[in-house]
């Protein structure tokens, strides 16, 4: 199946196979299982992984491997977790398609003349295919709930520092956050509960306790205050979403919600801080793939060379323009007008959310302004890529906890709900996707491989 | 034939960066050790490799270790402080940038605007610590050359990521010799508040310079950055050479270029290092893997109480508690290995005041001739107060004593075994020195009668001349009292 979907970029199938053998045996002593044992997870091939290669989709990493295990994969492995392959991405997870992998692009198993949606295409489709029933995407700008949207599954992003990144190949450190794909809210919970907490090797990671999530999932949402902000809904967006978006709103309403119409007004200028503050962090990340220590080196006479023709074949295009974009904003001269008048706004963004937090518990909005595109519609605009985001890029500049969950179809294809929450508020971001996912079907459909 | 009549008086202007190594057994980062010498590549793991997807996590003794360092150079300490990123690529840098911290008025380093005094000097001078920062030190690159050409590089990350503290100087020092008094008063200063091992020659305490000259009053002119010098001789010979190298450029009309300089130890030169000077531009911007340092005012109190003396309480303590001039309290305190020798010599020969003006005076003019300090010598508190001893004894005289002085520093003789060895013993026997006496009153009998005459000068002449005749070796006073009654006889 996966020769036409392509969501892995490499399997682990003999040890896999012995670790399903190994829980299979234990299997009689249930209650000593561990919470995830002999369950495959597929991992963003951005995950350092002991085992396999990690690639983070691109040639400059081709063929390297780890000599270390991410926090988060430890933790799976700790749970009893199979990790069962390594998964398709854009390059160092810059792209909304995942097409701009090295490796050619995976295509969406609802319609396999689209896109998955990016960076984490691979694992959102290998969900959603059925391959497996939990992978972990990483999402620095949407890339984790818009793949979610595009092919009809559960994806979480958790509050910035709530699940450690050490292992996490950096993109953007100051957004990146890692985050589960599941086929639904209770399991996206069971994923999280694994590999949330304070991790001491990343120092940007919360020392907070990590609630029950799966408990709490039952709660309903009696009570609770959902704003819809204004700015979020109506030009601009595909009416198919719109409609199914307000739909959903509705639906929470009737369980119990209440529905208050908030206003987010900086989040226009969201995705232009954001193309400032990702590139430039991405600008010093991706420094280290020079052809000195590891990955792909073009052998030349003179340093100088080695390091431009390395990284001139190794790195796409997107990743090029994005590290030219960052080096430009912190160059001397340019870096108050860019990159600290970007901070500035971020601060205000996240103000902005604050100050909606006020009166509401969680912020309802898309995902994304329209379903799956196809393959190579966006590829030569990058503005266009770019705007795909402008729903999920506030809530990572912001970061907040927040959830795609399937909320309704357009043409055959998946729309996504989103969900935003406090800082640290998980549960609640869990808890109302649990009670809408319940009260309606969309959940319930598969795409039809044939 | 121009005539050169007076020579353009510059005025040397010196700014010191100073890279320590701090004590800890970690790195800055990670938790790989920190120790010299292991075989390459042995401490190190993903975050001092710069492997994908490793984080930092900032070392709290290194910070400690920066932070006594700017209480004990009176420096403002910040209550949060920022890492940064320094983009730059070097094969030794793994990152290929380094988390150093950066002057941001909104991201301060650790500490900023203290000061140091030099009081080895002339007069007092208080220097101007421009900043403390912490930053991560590199790997190390080993050229592996045939017949002159190198074949390959080879990369030893043993070092990368070893904590280093930058303490840079404002723009104070004004002499190639101040800026030797002021590192080793610096070292001194390390080494006594437990931070810094001190010991340039396996690098753990480095030293770059910029160095320009000026009219006096002028503005600043063009400076170049002497690199390289590894010990506090060498910093004092590079930037005398440097100073005269930029005095003759302006002298000829030629401008001095802003340019990187090595010291060349066994040339006794500097050269530029690069043919052209590329304007570079490091990008820095806040670390996001880190979160900022909070030192809160506890933290600091805690430093603060626990440092040791430092060497102004240690000078004015002295200055009251042994009656010490200032001047020779800040001579004897201004290292803490000087300190140390001056109150183990007062153990053993009780008159500080004597001691403190052989550490000024002779003492203090060997170790500037010969650019060391004292713990670099082989004197020991013991040889000194002996011959201190030796001295007050009548058994030789202060001429005596000031001449074996430079061996015992040299050496490590001990003063009785010199006197003894050398038959430099004091000729205090009557019967003796009378004999000289009666010898020069003979040869001399001009001189003689015109002491009878009322001229008292003669004696003095008379006096010389015994003296002469003994080497310097007859006691002084003996000499006097005889030669006065065998005159007046």
């Amino acid at each position: 199946m996966d020769s036409r979907v392509h969501a892995f970029l490499s399997v682990d199938k003999s040890s896999a196979l012995d670790a399903a053998r190994r829980w299979d045996a234990r299997r009689a002593d249930a209650d000593a299982l561990p919470p995830l044992a002999g369950l495959p997870v597929a991992i963003k091939d951005i995950i350092c992984s002991q085992g396999l290669p990690t690639t983070c989709g691109s040639r400059i990493l081709e063929g390297w491997r780890s000599p270390y295990d991410a926090t988060v994969i430890t933790r799976l492995r700790e749970a009893g977790a199979i990790v069962i392959g390594k998964t398709n991405l854009d390059e160092f997870a810059m792209g909304s398609s995942t097409e701009n992998s090295a490796f050619g692009p995976t295509r969406n198993p609802w319609d396999l003349a689209r896109v998955p949606g990016g960076s984490s295409g691979g694992s959102a489709a290998a969900v959603s295919a059925d391959m497996v029933p939990l992978a972990l995407g990483t999402d620095t700008g949407g890339s984790v709930r818009l793949p979610a949207a595009f092919t009809g599954i559960v994806g979480l992003k958790p509050t910035y520092s709530r699940v450690s990144r050490y292992g996490l190949v950096a993109f953007a450190s100051s957004l990146d956050q890692i985050g589960p794909l599941a086929r639904t809210v209770a399991d996206a919970a069971l994923l999280l509960q694994v590999i949330a907490g304070r991790d001491p090797r990343d120092s940007t990671s919360a020392d907070l306790p990590v609630p029950d999530y799966s408990a709490s999932l039952p709660d309903g949402v009696k009570g609770m205050k959902i704003g819809i902000p204004r700015e979020a809904i109506g030009a601009g967006l595909q009416r198919e979403v719109n409609d199914a978006v307000l739909a959903a709103a509705r639906v929470l309403e009737q369980a119990g919600a209440s529905l208050i119409e908030v206003s987010l007004p900086t989040i226009e200028y969201a995705v232009p801080t954001y193309y400032i503050l990702a590139p430039s962090e991405a600008s010093a990340n991706l420094a280290r793939y020079d052809g000195v220590k590891y990955g792909l080196r073009v052998r030349t006479p003179d340093i100088h060379a080695m390091y431009a023709r390395t990284r001139g074949e190794g790195f796409g295009t997107e990743v090029k323009r994005r590290i030219m974009l960052g080096t430009y904003a912190l160059s001397a001269g340019f870096y108050e007008g860019f990159f600290l008048k970007a901070q500035q706004v971020r601060t205000l963004v996240r103000k902005d959310f604050t100050v909606a937090f006020g009166s509401v518990d969680l912020v309802l909005m898309p995902v994304a302004p329209t379903v799956a595109f196809k393959l190579g519609e966006k590829a030569h605009d990058p503005l266009q890529m770019y705007l795909t985001d402008i729903y999920t890029i506030p809530v990572n500049l912001a970061g907040l906890p927040g959830i795609s969950v399937p909320c309704g179809s357009a043409d055959g294809l998946p729309i996504g709900l989103q969900l935003i929450g406090k800082p640290f508020d998980e549960a609640t971001v869990l808890r109302a996707a649990h009670t809408y996912e319940q009260s309606t079907e969309w959940h319930k459909a598969r795409p039809q491989l044939t | 034939m121009s005539e050169r009549t007076t020579a353009i008086a510059y005025e040397v202007v010196i700014g010191l960066e100073i890279h320590v190594q701090l004590l800890t057994d970690s790195k800055m980062f990670c938790e790989c050790a920190t120790a010299f010498g292991a075989p390459p590549n042995t401490q190190t793991c993903p975050v001092c490799l710069g492997l994908p997807g490793a984080l930092p996590v900032i070392n709290r003794k290194a910070v400690e270790l920066g932070l006594r360092t700017a209480v004990a150079l009176g420096c403002r300490v910040h209550g949060t402080s920022q890492f940064h990123r320094k983009n730059y690529y070097y094969p030794d840098l793994p990152k290929n940038y380094q988390i150093t911290q950066y002057e941001y008025k909104i991201h301060p380093p650790l500490g900023t605007k203290g000061s140091l005094e030099l009081t080895a000097d002339t007069s007092p001078r208080r220097i101007g610590i421009r900043r403390v920062h912490l930053e991560e030190d590199t790997g190390k690159l080993v050229h592996v050359e045939q017949h002159g050409q190198i074949l390959h590089s080879l990369i030893d990350f043993n070092r990368s990521g070893v904590p280093l503290m930058e303490v840079v100087t404002e723009p104070d020092l004004r002499s190639p010799e101040q800026a030797r008094l002021f590192l080793g008063r610096l070292r001194s200063l390390l080494q006594a508040i437990g931070v810094s091992s001190g010991r340039m020659e396996e690098g753990s305490l480095r030293c770059d310079a910029n160095v320009s000259l000026r009219r006096p009053g002028a503005e600043l002119g063009i400076r170049t950055e002497v690199k390289n010098m590894n010990s506090l001789r060498s910093v004092e010979r590079a930037l005398a050479f440097e100073a005269q190298r930029q005095e003759q450029l302006l002298d000829r009309g030629q401008p001095v270029g802003q340019e990187t300089r090595h010291w060349d130890e066994r040339r006794g030169v500097t050269f530029s290092s690069r043919t052209k000077e590329e304007a570079q531009d490091y990008r820095y911007f806040p670390e996001p893997d880190l979160v900022p340092i909070a030192v809160g005012k506890q933290w600091i109190d805690e430093v603060r109480a626990s440092l040791p003396e430092l060497p102004d309480a240690r000078r004015q303590r002295y200055a009251s508690a042994y009656r010490l001039s200032p001047y020779d309290a800040g001579l004897v305190t201004s290292s803490m290995p000087l300190a140390i020798f001056f109150e183990a010599t007062v153990g053993h020969y009780p008159q500080a005041k004597t001691v403190a003006n052989w550490l000024a005076g002779d003492v203090a003019a060997y170790l500037n001739a010969e650019g060391l300090e004292i713990e670099e010598t082989a004197l020991t508190p013991n040889h000194l107060a002996e011959l201190l001893r030796l001295v007050d004894a009548g058994t030789i005289s202060i001429r005596t004593a000031k001449e074996i002085l430079p061996e015992m520093l040299r050496t490590g003789a001990s003063a009785e075994q010199l006197v003894a060895d050398r038959g430099l013993a004091q000729i205090s026997d009557t019967a003796a020195v009378g004999s000289v006496i009666d010898r020069i009153i003979a040869e001399h009998p001009g001189p003689a009668s015109d002491f009878h005459g009322g001229k008292t000068q003669a004696l003095t002449f008379l006096v010389g001349q015994v003296m002469k005749k003994t080497r310097g070796r007859a006691n002084p006073e003996l000499v006097n009292r005889l030669l006065r009654e065998k005159l007046q006889s």
